[in-house]
């Protein structure tokens, strides 16, 4: 398996598990590479079913929403599933006032979200 | 509000780069939650800055180091006031389109103003758009 700086990869039956190491997702240079790992996820490893588990998260931009849309598209596009889980209340203000909760399918935590894939 | 209602004030010019706006960024946030600010309010402070000065640092100056933004920021205690400056060429922010139209929702990017208006209570950009002023009231902010 990959070795990754910005996430912690797990997998639990078919479904691949994602944490971020980072607290806050802000430094344009992190957020370009937390891009390309999980880019790479989809594209090199050909996972089809992924769980971002926002737990460690209590900060996010606008420029990491725009990784995340970018993975939704990408995901998609192989004919995946993304789904995202244990977001933290402010940050899902964010997703609402986006409307992103429209575009992500969200889950309150990791045990509804892997029920959700099968 | 007259000045002998702020309780901290700082002025910086900082160069084009994410490290000193980090630094200033930082400062303003360690101000509000030692005078008791809670954790939502700080949150979107934080968000609300944090898109303003990669306004101004990426999009403004375009990480030019031979140009500055300037960060002028007063907090009184129910009041915080952050205006930043950035030496672009600004931009019209009346002209930036709805996010959340079904058109624009898969964009990547393009979110930075949107939030700053939901987490503040004024934002206001001058005639040129090369510089911002953010304001959360928690008087009057839901």
């Amino acid at each position: 398996m990959a070795e990754y700086r910005r996430l912690e990869v797990n997998e639990v039956g078919d479904v691949t598990v994602v944490r971020f190491r980072d607290q806050k997702i802000i430094e344009d240079i992190n957020i370009q590479e937390l891009g390309q790992e999980m880019f790479r996820l989809v594209e090199v490893e050909n996972r089809e079913k992924l769980l971002l588990n926002f737990s460690s998260v209590d900060f996010l931009s606008s420029a990491a929403l725009g990784k995340l849309i970018t993975l939704d598209k990408k995901v998609k596009a192989s004919g995946g599933v993304l789904k995202l889980s244990n977001i933290r209340p402010e940050i899902y203000e964010v997703f609402a006032i986006t409307k992103l909760n429209r575009l992500f399918d969200i889950k309150d935590d990791e045990a509804d979200a892997l029920a959700a894939f099968q | 509000m007259s000045d002998d209602r702020w309780i901290w004030q700082c002025n910086r010019m900082i160069p084009s780069d994410a490290v000193a706006g980090r630094r200033v960024l930082d400062t303003v946030l360690r101000q509000l939650e030692s005078h008791n600010w809670d954790r939502r309010d700080v949150f979107g402070v934080h968000l609300a800055m944090e898109e303003a000065l990669v306004n101004a640092i990426i999009h403004g100056n375009h990480l030019d180091p031979g140009k500055k933004v300037t960060v002028r920021c007063r907090i009184a205690p129910d009041l915080v006031r952050i205006e930043i400056t950035d030496q672009g060429e600004g931009f019209s922010s009346g002209k930036v389109p709805d996010p959340t139209s079904p058109n624009r929702l898969g964009s990547p990017s393009g979110r930075g103003v949107m939030l700053m208006k939901a987490f503040m209570s004024r934002v206001q950009f001058n005639a040129t758009g090369n510089s911002v002023t953010l304001e959360k009231d928690r008087r009057t902010s839901p």
